[in-house]
């Protein structure tokens, strides 16, 4: 280790002390980052589609550390092995976490039993952007969805999950919502636990 | 009214909306290795994250200027110290310090104490030559810029790299006189 400093040298990453996750930094600075992970990749793809999948893709290393840390942090080490249990986890302690509130909503699929849905009036990411018209249906929050991907994966819930607008009446933004459709198996698993 | 006096960086940061840091460490993360992933070579890394360091800075600014109510800095050594107290903390929250000038004033370094990019990170084997950070020197390079000042932003130490502290260079290298394309009325 060279220098012998006041702060204090740790040879790995493992040994500091784990934060207890209590610093901030202001809104814009995450959201100049924001946009510029957008704009980067906007500049790596043809079409939106490729763009969200990579937005997805970003977000699930996120999400992927993020359960380690939360499951370490604030579980004890034990993380949720049932489905509604993963799923409360997602929308109340991970979101608490990454953007300081519980999300607005969780529901359940009226149409498929595999199919769940947390809803955020103004996610986050979503506050400082606005889609041109010649981007459809192109969403930010696809980041936001491979977070949940990232926290569902890694718990042993695979799942497609994508992020949607959904128009609400009386206002001029529409809400986010985040559809999760789990895989086969974790149904199966699910019923047999019972 | 009066105009209000220039804001220290903590009232600036207490007044302005906040979110966890963790959000922003584990982000910025997944944004270099997805530049490791595309790039390949660890020098186009650190170029592309000097590029995107600026492009924020030429945007961030604005909001700067407009959040600190900074008056013009009367040298140099003012705008270090501006970047250092006030910048430093109403962005990251953390406070930097200004250290090593030269005999001339135009070159200084900044001095971290705190810095929330580099939360869990330890850089492998294969990223040696990765300047973890640069988004940082990009930006200070960028926004420098809109105010009429040409630098160059080197890091000098690097804790990802075994030093003792996160230190950037600073160095001026000329100062763009104002050109006023526009008619004067006033």
């Amino acid at each position: 280790m060279i220098g012998v400093g006041k702060v204090k040298q740790y040879s790995n990453v493992l040994d500091k002390p784990l934060s207890k996750g209590k610093q901030e930094v202001s809104l814009s600075a995450f959201a100049f980052l924001f946009s510029e992970l957008v704009q980067y990749n906007q500049t790596q793809v043809d079409n939106i589609a490729e763009l969200e999948r990579r937005l997805e893709d970003a977000g699930y290393s996120v999400g992927a550390r993020v359960l380690e840390l939360l499951c370490h942090r604030d579980k004890g080490n034990r993380r949720e092995t049932r489905l509604l249990g993963i799923l409360s986890f997602v929308h109340s302690t991970v979101w608490k976490v990454l953007f300081g509130k519980v999300a607005d909503s969780l529901e359940k699929g009226t149409e498929h039993e595999d199919e769940y849905m947390i809803s955020e009036k103004e996610l986050l990411v979503n506050r400082f952007i606005s889609i041109p018209k010649d981007m459809g249906t192109f969403n930010c929050g696809a980041f936001v969805a491979g977070i949940v991907r990232g926290v569902l994966d890694g718990a042993g819930f695979p799942a497609v999950v994508t992020a949607h607008f959904v128009p609400i009446e009386g206002q001029q933004r529409p809400r986010t919502t985040i559809l999760i459709k789990f895989a086969e198996e974790v149904l199966k698993r699910e019923a047999r636990l019972g | 009214m009066a105009p209000a006096g220039p804001r220290s960086g903590d009232a600036i940061f207490a007044s302005v909306e906040r979110v966890n840091a963790e959000l922003f460490t584990l982000t910025y993360g997944a944004i270099v290795r997805q530049l490791l992933t595309d790039l390949e070579e660890v020098e186009e890394v650190n170029k592309q994250l000097d590029q995107m360091g600026y492009n924020i800075g030429v945007r961030l600014v604005d909001e700067f200027l407009a959040k600190s109510n900074v008056s013009r800095c009367v040298d140099f050594k003012e705008t270090a110290e501006v970047i250092a107290k006030v910048g430093f903390k109403m962005f990251l929250g953390v406070t930097a310090s200004v250290t090593n000038w030269d005999a001339e004033g135009t070159c200084c370094s900044i001095v971290l104490e705190d810095n929330p990019l580099v939360d869990f990170v330890e850089l492998p084997d294969t990223c040696q030559g990765l300047y973890y950070c640069n988004v940082l020197s990009g930006v200070i390079r960028g926004a420098l810029e809109m105010v009429s000042m040409k630098t160059e932003v080197t890091w000098a130490r690097d804790m990802l790299r075994g030093d003792d502290a996160f230190e950037l260079q600073v160095k001026l290298l000329k100062q763009v006189p104002e050109e006023y394309p526009y008619k004067d009325d006033e």
